[in-house]
């Protein structure tokens, strides 16, 4: 029976360190804040709380479904190609005559196939890694994109197109009430709902799920079509924010989201995070841009502080994480 | 039944890589075809010293990813260890090109001497570690040079004639390559280290658990990793005559799909050296070739994807066909 | 529970800090930004030091940005945290025509003067554009260049650097509607070629521009990445005096190809004299004192007067002068400068 206590006592403190990754998100996020406000008086005012969030929100549509793509242990480097593609055809089948809403449609359904494209190579030929089927579909995606619109732009949206990008509902962003929407909704599809529980025990131990009768073609799949479809949000805002597009939109995305899942404690060996890692990891970094931003700090310096922050903040977590695992080795 | 079995042994060995080697073939044939031009000696020449600065990294990225880790950091390094040996040279003309060659190494080892202090010690996943010195060393690459290049009029000619200058009748990066690979496939091959390597890859809690070193072996992977960044970027600038703060970004998205192309697997543990030549040479083609075949410059990026999904889609139809036939074979 | 008030506690601290800090003075001078394409750039820096002079010239201050990658994105972040610092007046290298119309336009709406200079925005974007040499003349005079190297007559190719890039995109139209004229019928323009204005893609691209077109004379250049490539190219494979480099480059970058041979001469301007020119046009527009439109005549310091003319995109522009010209006889000089 003390045997028995003991276990409980120490999963529930193990719930507290398993929680502590996301609260010292937070600590960060607040911290961040207060130094933005002591370097530059423009920081505090409602206006650039406004505007900050626009700046990196179009791309953080693509954070939730990546948090997915990791946890199940793959990996997704083709999501900035998906995006310029399904926005370059979005705005030459505009300018050919097509209606601005079908166009919009057209973008999220390109989007979607090019996900669904992904996920069905990676169903159908096991041996490939992730890695090196979203590398091949990063570039022929780009260059499809390319082949169509070539050197040229696209763009004379009808005026209401940048109300996505740049319009607020009742002062809140118009993209920050459409991310909050997405954030909750994949929130409760990875923590309440049994196709969640699939992408966590797929990322944890694949054998075992195939051999329990779990259908984990038809979760990657799903994961896969998800991450297209996100792809094409991430089009729609950024092309309104831009008001044109071009064949190299979206480079270097992937990275970026990439950081941002592996700031919010998503661990890329599969089967381990929390949705609201990754969201407030996107803050975190948006935010920090821009407030340094504020203060005109050089690019070459802000890089050195945003890849110091990933370095230190994961060194941090690894340490109390290491006082985490040494019960379990004395349990087994 | 003894001879049957060797037979077995020496078919499966191949085939693994046949599949891309007859790719390669197919390939080349195909573009001689468009332009006659291609396999000519000068031509040939010009692929090799061209791909030999990858193929030296992607030894590097070999190891690393057979120990489960990546490392994109590399671009960075090459970058910065680059900037310092040319702004060495344009300081001091009279140095000796073999002493920038090592200066440039131990440059890069002390990059990979972080890193793997980063990954080994303090557990930070390779991702995250590699994405965050990636920020930094290119944030200290720009810092260092003050945002200015250094020009072919500032570097020494016997600086320059390292890339330029010939051994033995090859070009001096050629055979610097072929020096490299041979040392790697001694040292991966037949050194009780260089299996210790693969022991790690394969299984790091047996490793460890059979006395295997198994942080020692992780740290001196990404040493070796950044002392052959670290050379590659003297090369890279003795080479374009030319040091930028913004050269090779993203270079290493190009080592990677040269080593996953060339069988090595992304979640560790395998791969062979002479799959690695073969992905670095198919690298080296289509850089060369792409421009050669004389299509429009718009669809080099979506042949480039079309051609590397292709070698891999057969390199899987060829391994799939040879599983089969080893299963029949077993059977009857 | 402990947790929770050591939670508390922290949260009250900070929102004390905060409102501590927002008491915080703001700087008194009126404040100039520069927004370059890239950082690490030297014909940046050249172009940012010379818009610092300029307005610390007039007495206010200057924000020099630049964003790591040459991304349209990158600039849009950039302007964004401009606009929230107030600062007066905002002078970009855009990288891309397009791309930045709806954030210049909230920057417009906020009060911001807003101008382009050596890499133009779309009209809508800007008040005025400052262009370092006129477009049409840069084209002609490189085809008029090519054309004394290959003797009159001969196969030319085109370097370029990505094919996106407005200027040179520009450029190459000018080169070819230079190239109908009936004087260049034994002129043929056989490839146009992009670099990406990275250097290994430059050089494979001249490498196989070599191979394919065996008797190429002449490859135009328009980029200082493409145009040194070449130049290496050319030299490492000792074809000086066979086939030439021309085009648009950096003086320090090229000063070794031009000394070898392997490019007889080329062209560039003063990126300094550009950032000097845009500080006080921009001061300019920003006090009221001109409004962009074509005719407005304003004063830059030691460059003298200048008048905003028409500009072929439709918008307006000021025009720095003619392109220079580098060859053996000043590359001495002029390598160390930029």
């Amino acid at each position: 029976m003390a045997q028995r206590e003991l276990l409980i006592e120490r999963q529930r403190s193990m719930k507290r360190f398993i929680m502590q990754w996301e609260w010292l998100l937070l600590l960060i996020f607040m911290m961040i804040h207060v130094v933005n406000s002591f370097l530059s008086p423009y920081y505090l005012n409602f206006n650039t709380f406004i505007r900050t969030p626009m700046t990196f929100l179009d791309k953080s549509f693509l954070v939730l479904p990546m948090t997915f793509v990791i946890i199940l242990g793959n990996i997704d480097i083709s999501v900035g190609s998906t995006v310029a593609l399904s926005s370059v055809i979005m705005a030459t089948a505009y300018n050919a005559g097509v209606a601005m809403p079908l166009a919009m449609l057209l973008c999220l359904v390109v989007a979607t196939t090019c996900g669904l494209i992904n996920g069905v190579l990676m169903v159908k030929f096991k041996e490939l890694s992730a890695v090196i089927v979203t590398l091949s579909t990063m570039t022929i995606y780009r260059g499809v994109a390319y082949v169509i619109l070539e050197d040229r732009a696209a763009g004379n949206f009808p005026n209401w197109f940048s109300f996505l990008g740049w319009g607020s509902i009742a002062g809140i962003p118009f993209m920050l009430i459409m991310f909050v929407i997405c954030a909750v909704l994949f929130g409760i599809l990875l923590h309440k709902t049994t196709f969640g529980r699939k992408i966590f025990g797929i990322g944890n131990n694949k054998n075992a799920c195939i051999y329990s009768g779990i259908e984990t073609n038809r979760v990657l799949l799903w994961v896969s079509i998800l991450t297209g479809l996100m792809a094409g949000f991430t089009a729609l805002f950024l092309t309104s924010r831009m008001g044109s597009t071009r064949p190299n939109v979206a480079q270097g995305y992937e990275l970026e989201v990439i950081a941002m899942v592996v700031l919010g404690g998503v661990s890329t060996a599969g089967g381990k995070g929390k949705i609201i890692g990754p969201v407030l990891a996107i803050f975190i970094i948006g935010f920090l841009s821009y407030g340094l931003g504020l203060v005109n700090i050089s690019a070459q310096v802000l890089l050195i502080i945003i890849g110091m922050l990933l370095i230190i903040s994961t060194m941090i977590l690894n340490i109390r994480f290491k006082r985490m695992k040494k019960p379990r080795v004395l349990q087994s | 039944m003894v001879s049957d079995r060797k037979n077995l042994r020496f078919k499966t060995e191949n085939f693994r890589e046949l599949g891309l080697l007859l790719f390669i073939i197919l390939l080349s044939v195909l573009i001689q075809f468009r332009n006659p031009t291609f396999l000519t000696f000068s031509n040939i020449e010009t692929l090799l010293i061209n791909a030999s600065i990858l193929s030296i990294l992607a030894v590097g990225m070999m190891m690393v990813l057979i120990v489960r880790g990546i490392d994109l950091s590399i671009g960075s390094t090459i970058a910065f260890s680059g900037m310092i040996s040319a702004m060495t040279v344009a300081s001091y003309p009279h140095i000796h090109p073999l002493i920038s060659i090592l200066q440039g190494t131990l440059v890069g080892s002390g990059v990979g001497f972080l890193i793997g202090l980063l990954v080994a010690k303090f557990k930070v996943l390779p991702i995250i570690a590699t994405l965050g010195m990636m920020n930094v060393v290119r944030g200290f690459t720009f810092l260092v040079s003050k945002g200015r290049w250094i020009s072919a009029y500032q570097m020494s000619i016997p600086f320059k004639e390292i890339a330029t200058g010939r051994i033995l009748g090859m070009n001096t990066l050629v055979v610097i390559a072929v020096v490299i690979y041979s040392a790697f496939y001694y040292f991966i091959n037949h050194t009780r280290t260089g299996r210790q390597i693969y022991a790690v890859g394969s299984n790091p809690d047996a490793a460890e658990v059979s006395g295997i070193p198994k942080i020692r072996i992780i740290w001196m992977v990404y040493i070796l990793m950044g002392a052959l960044a670290g050379l590659a970027g003297v090369l890279w600038v003795s080479r374009f005559a030319s040091a930028q703060g913004d050269t090779a970004v993203g270079y290493e998205m190009n080592v990677i799909a040269a080593c996953v192309l060339g069988g090595i697997s992304i979640s560790g543990g395998s791969g062979k050296v002479s799959g690695l030549i073969l992905g670095a040479v198919l690298f080296g083609i289509l850089n060369n070739a792409l421009p050669l075949i004389n299509v429009s410059p718009f669809w080099q990026q979506g042949i480039q994807g079309v051609v590397i999904l292709s070698a891999v889609l057969i390199n899987v139809m060829v391994k799939r066909t040879n599983e089969r036939q080893a299963l029949r074979r077993r059977i009857i | 529970m402990k947790k929770r008030v050591l939670l508390m506690s922290i949260i009250i601290v900070m929102i004390a800090a905060t409102l501590f800090a927002a008491g915080v003075q703001e700087g008194a001078k009126e404040r100039h930004a520069f927004v370059f394409k890239n950082t690490g750039n030297p014909y940046g820096e050249k172009q940012m030091s010379g818009f610092e002079d300029g307005i610390v010239e007039q007495g206010f201050e200057a924000i020099l940005r630049a964003p790591d990658l040459p991304t349209a994105e990158a600039q849009i972040q950039i302007i964004e945290q401009l606009i929230s610092q107030n600062v007066t007046s905002i002078t970009i290298t855009g990288n891309d025509f397009d791309a930045l119309e709806p954030v210049m336009k909230n920057a417009m709406a906020a009060g911001i003067t807003v101008l382009s200079a050596d890499s133009a925005v779309n009209p809508a974007s800007r008040k005025t554009h400052i262009n370092q040499a006129d477009s049409e003349m840069i084209g002609r005079t490189l085809i008029r260049a090519a054309f004394d190297m290959a003797g009159g007559s001969g196969q030319i190719a085109i370097l370029s650097a990505t094919s996106q890039a407005s200027n040179q995109n520009l450029w190459i139209e000018w080169m070819k509607k230079e190239l109908e004229d009936p004087k260049y019928k034994n002129i043929q323009l056989v490839r146009v070629a992009y670099g990406d204005d990275l250097r290994d893609k430059s050089v494979a691209e001249t490498e196989a521009l070599l191979r394919t077109y065996p008797n190429l004379k002449v490859i135009i250049a328009p980029t200082t990445v493409g145009i040194a490539a070449a130049g290496k190219v050319i030299t490492d494979k000792n074809l000086q005096g066979k086939v030439f480099i021309t085009g648009l480059g950096l003086p320090s970058e090229m000063a070794e190809y031009i000394e070898n041979g392997a490019c007889p001469y080329m062209f560039l301007w003063n990126p300094i004299d550009v950032g000097y020119l845009s500080a006080y046009a921009a001061t300019a527009v920003a006090s009221g004192k001109i409004t962009g439109k074509v005719g407005d005549k304003f004063s830059a310091g030691r460059l003298g007067e200048f008048v905003v003319t028409q500009a072929s995109d439709g918008g307006t522009e000021v025009l720095l002068g003619p392109p220079f010209r580098f060859d053996p006889s000043n590359i001495a000089e002029w390598k160390t400068v930029y």
